[in-house]
């Protein structure tokens, strides 16, 4: 049985608005790396919200584990793309004790804990500053060492490095395709980078343009870990996402030129 | 970046021993020329030189006159502003975190707003005498509205990535209040609490001169009556002073124990 199902999953704003996502289907296995990736706009972060329980679906379900989604939940950390989610008045320790806190874990415990995760995301030595002093790419370790603390099995991953320069983008990658293979999490991620989606992903989802959105073709991603981004094998794919992802995208900016 | 939009402690080149120059040349200026205005073009016993009104203040203060009324006027600010915080900190936030509250209480905030401290001095008066009660009601009055509607606009203003954080960590409803909502919101309070201090000295100024027997208000408002306008304008002059010092006083303790919730992530 798959570990989390989407069943034919609707959803619009108000019962009148147009549907942004329809009839969407998709089922994750226990441990992979699931990326998702569509045009912008197409309704990815909803698919990914509904999951994580912020947004009510209008149709269909969300299941996790055989159970459905009725809110957030423990078992499903989302990291986001902005770093807003940090609690800025907190130091970076503070940060990713704060889920502890919330579990009422003793203080010891809990730095403790937090200390080790933050030291998982490279980033000791870092713990008593406060996010503003820290860069992009350090706040988003911030935001991955708080959702690890947790031993949460699922993490949801929206655009994580979508905000965080090309370099470090590629740093943070690596990096996180080792937490992923050494944590065994269930990861769903969403980005509009292929070359990202092909170089983290079990499997990658192309989503069609919205509205109306719905997943259009996995791809299965059978590359050796760890992977080198320049190999044939990982060129081909690129060439293969981006046609079915191409067509869709055209469609997307076709739609937006008749609307002007 | 940093720490440098905590206190607006801008950096720029124009800093340090420049900033104590052209302050200097600032005042004595200002003091020159009102001692021009008092003698050349304005001579006057309605209008004190600079020197007749720093001689006055001094009287005033040898006499022990001035201290009496700084502290009945600063001791009314005190507790009117507490207890206007104390109320409008947790009536904003109910107003920002749950709809139902907000939805009832906001015409009646929309409405007082524009009622203002001023207009409720004499009914103050008629209902609670000239005592003590009607000059910190006033305070109370001014403080409740500028706390309030800055805790609801910082209410509504926090990041709802923080909020779905804390709900996927499952913090309660009263965990998301304590450690999410409220450090969120505290700069915005504390922007409240500032306006409203400067905003008491007004209210209280204004209470006493309608009615009262001791006060920074009153003092002036009497030595206008004697015509010692010496005295009236060291009065006022004690009204700025204490205006900054409290101000600067209050920015103080914020930096002190509340920078880190002046910081952005």
């Amino acid at each position: 049985m798959a570990y989390i199902a989407f069943r034919s999953l609707d959803f619009r704003y108000g019962t009148h608005g147009p549907f942004i996502i329809r009839g969407f289907e998709l089922e994750l296995r226990r441990g992979e790396f699931f990326v998702l990736v569509g045009p912008s706009g197409c309704g990815k972060t909803t698919v990914l919200n509904i999951l994580a329980g912020f947004e009510a679906p209008s149709g269909g379900e969300v299941l996790v584990d055989g159970e459905s989604v009725r809110g957030p939940k423990r078992d499903r950390i989302v990291i986001f793309q902005e770093p807003d989610s940090l609690y800025p008045w907190l130091t970076a320790l503070e940060n990713v004790e704060f889920p502890l806190r919330v579990l009422g874990t003793g203080r010891a415990e809990r730095r403790e804990r937090a200390a080790a995760a933050l030291n998982l995301v490279g980033l000791h030595g870092h713990e008593g500053k406060h996010p503003s002093q820290l860069s992009g790419g350090m706040k988003q370790r911030v935001q991955i060492a708080r959702a690890l603390v947790l031993d949460a099995p699922i993490l949801l991953m929206d655009e994580p490095f979508g905000a965080v320069d090309a370099q470090t983008r590629i740093i943070l990658q690596d990096e996180l395709a080792q937490i992923a293979a050494r944590t065994q999490r269930t990861i769903l991620f969403i980005t509009h980078d292929i070359l990202e989606a092909i170089f983290l992903a079990d499997r990658i989802g192309v989503m069609t343009a919205g509205p109306e959105a719905t997943l259009k073709k996995i791809v299965d991603v059978e590359l050796r870990r760890p992977r080198t981004r320049g190999s044939p094998e990982f060129g081909e794919l690129y060439e293969h996402v981006h046609q079915i992802l191409s067509e869709e995208v055209r469609r997307t900016l076709r739609r937006e030129d008749s609307l002007l | 970046m940093e720490r440098a939009r905590v206190v607006s402690e801008r950096r720029d080149r124009f800093q340090g021993s420049e900033v104590t120059i052209v302050g200097t040349i600032s005042v004595l200026a200002v003091i020159l020329l009102w001692q021009a205005a008092s003698t050349i073009w304005l001579p006057s016993i309605l209008f004190p030189t600079p020197w007749h009104t720093l001689e006055a203040w001094i009287a005033m203060a040898r006499e022990g006159v001035l201290v009496h009324h700084v502290a009945v006027s600063l001791g009314r600010i005190v507790v009117g502003f507490l207890l206007g915080t104390l109320v409008g900190v947790p009536v904003g936030l109910a107003m920002g975190m749950f709809r139902p509250v907000r939805v009832f209480l906001e015409p009646y905030v929309q409405f007082f707003r524009f009622v203002p401290p001023v207009a409720w001095i004499i009914p103050a008066i008629l209902w609670f005498g000239i005592g003590e009660t009607s000059k910190i009601f006033l305070i109370f009055y001014t403080t409740v509205f500028f706390v309030l509607l800055n805790t609801l606009a910082g209410v509504t203003a926090v990041a709802r990535n923080q909020i779905r954080s804390a709900q996927c960590f499952g913090a309660s409803v009263g965990q998301l209040f304590l450690w999410v909502s409220l450090p969120a919101t505290l700069p915005y309070v504390l922007t409240g609490m500032r306006l409203a201090m400067g905003n008491s000295f007004a209210a209280v100024v204004g209470a006493e001169f309608i009615a009262a027997q001791a006060g920074l208000g009153f003092l002036i408002v009497d030595s206008g009556t004697w015509m010692a306008s010496d005295r009236m304008f060291a009065g006022m002059l004690t009204l700025g002073l204490l205006g900054i010092i409290a101000d600067q006083a209050f920015r103080a303790a914020i930096a002190r124990w509340a920078s880190r919730y002046l910081l952005v992530s």
